[in-house]
């Protein structure tokens, strides 16, 4: 299981692949205010919500690379073989793809929330959150790579499955930030992300297994 | 008496709403060899999937007590890292050797190369190196001579005899024949 993840992070950064969504998180921060003017109160109101838009959409950029590779080059065939079971392996790709993406994205979130000009109290709000809602992320990206596994031309038909089941994550990660935001939307937040990083090693390993027919 | 590495009873296989065999049995011991032969499309890769348990059974019994390895057309190694690297992965997954390995398919030299750079004959190797590493009993290896050079086959066939001197068993699928001596024969399609 160890060497697994280290394998998956190895994966990540090798492709440099785990930069990308952290640059399309800085851009999306960057660009905002372009968007919508330099009013500073209107930014803080709205720049947490946009953050976590932001968030969603660069936790889907690698979802092509999580499952796919391996299903191609026979590595998921190899790990059956000896008899690793399939939700061991998406745990483990689920592990790794939260480590190569949560906690940086946490880190960049702070040059975001400046460009934001969001206050302290907010950014806190937005980090704490992130650290809640990430592993859930990684858990419907992960899903959706394992479903779409072994199609061709996946990357508009796995935003369309993925976004719509973020809508829970981005409410109550949102609503976090926002002036109401308390520790109603933290709980609900941390309880969606539970959910799905529970469910996402078996809805993930029945994907993996089912594409092998 | 020897031990039974793999036993199938009147396996069938269906691909696609496709019979494409049925009521199969063989059985491998120590020692033992089994040579698949058939057009393409008769269900030989089909048999060695079933035999890894990546495939199930549409009818039959399958028993497999110990471990296998494959070597199939795909090479499950990673393309960036170089040849030791990729290998020792498995090896580790394994406890294997896989220096070993690499010497014994004569890839040594090709330690530091990236697997990308590799040519046709040299990942048929390598994919053979990875099974020898795995130090499991039965090797299930489907067009093995594919793209080896005589040098490479020499070097297959050693490798084969000395899995079987050693207790191992093998069911190959191959179209040009196998150094495989006294391995049985079973023809499907």
């Amino acid at each position: 299981m160890t060497a697994l993840v280290l394998r998956e992070l190895r994966l990540a950064a090798a492709a440099g692949s785990a930069l990308l969504p952290l640059v399309f998180f800085l851009l999306v921060a960057a660009l905002f205010p372009f968007a919508v003017g330099p009013d500073a109160p209107l930014l803080a109101r709205t720049g947490g919500g946009a953050l976590w838009m932001a968030a969603l959409l660069a936790a889907l950029l690698p979802v092509d690379r999580l499952v796919e590779p391996d299903r191609a080059a026979g590595v998921l065939d190899q790990l059956a073989v000896r008899g690793i079971s399939e939700e061991i392996v998406a745990a483990a790709k689920l592990a790794g793809h939260w480590l190569s993406f949560g906690p940086p994205l946490m880190l960049a979130a702070v040059p975001a929330a400046a460009l934001m000009k969001l206050p302290a109290d907010i950014l806190l709000r937005l980090e704490l959150g992130l650290l809640a809602g990430t592993p859930g992320l990684a858990a419907l990206t992960l899903i959706v790579a394992a479903l779409t596994a072994g199609l061709r031309g996946t990357g508009a038909l796995a935003g369309l499955l993925l976004l719509p089941l973020a809508v829970p994550l981005l409410i109550f990660g949102a609503g976090m930030t926002g002036e109401a935001g308390g520790p109603g939307a933290a709980k609900l937040l941390a309880a969606a992300s539970l959910l799905l990083v529970a469910l996402a090693p078996f809805a993930a390993g029945a994907a993996i297994r089912a594409a092998r027919d | 008496m020897s031990a039974t590495l793999l036993r199938m009873e009147r396996v069938a296989c269906l691909r696609g709403g496709r019979r494409l065999f049925e009521g199969l049995d063989l059985c491998l011991r120590e020692g033992g060899a089994l040579l698949v032969s058939g057009p393409n499309g008769a269900g030989k890769s089909s048999l060695l999937r079933i035999a890894a348990g990546l495939l199930a059974a549409a009818a039959g019994r399958v028993e497999r007590p110990g471990a296998a390895a494959l070597a199939d057309e795909s090479l499950a190694l990673d393309p960036r890292q170089t040849l030791a690297r990729a290998l020792g992965f498995w090896a580790r997954l394994d406890q294997g050797d896989a220096a070993q390995a690499m010497a014994s398919m004569g890839l040594a030299a090709l330690a530091d190369v990236p697997v990308r750079m590799l040519s046709t004959g040299q990942r048929k190797r390598a994919a053979l190196a990875r099974v020898a590493a795995s130090g499991a009993p039965l090797w299930l290896l489907d067009e093995p001579a594919n793209g080896l050079d005589s040098e490479g086959l020499e070097r297959l066939a050693d490798a084969m005899a000395a899995h079987r001197a050693g207790g191992g068993a093998i069911l190959a699928a191959s179209h040009p024949p196998l150094p495989l001596p006294g391995a049985e024969r079973l023809a499907l399609g």
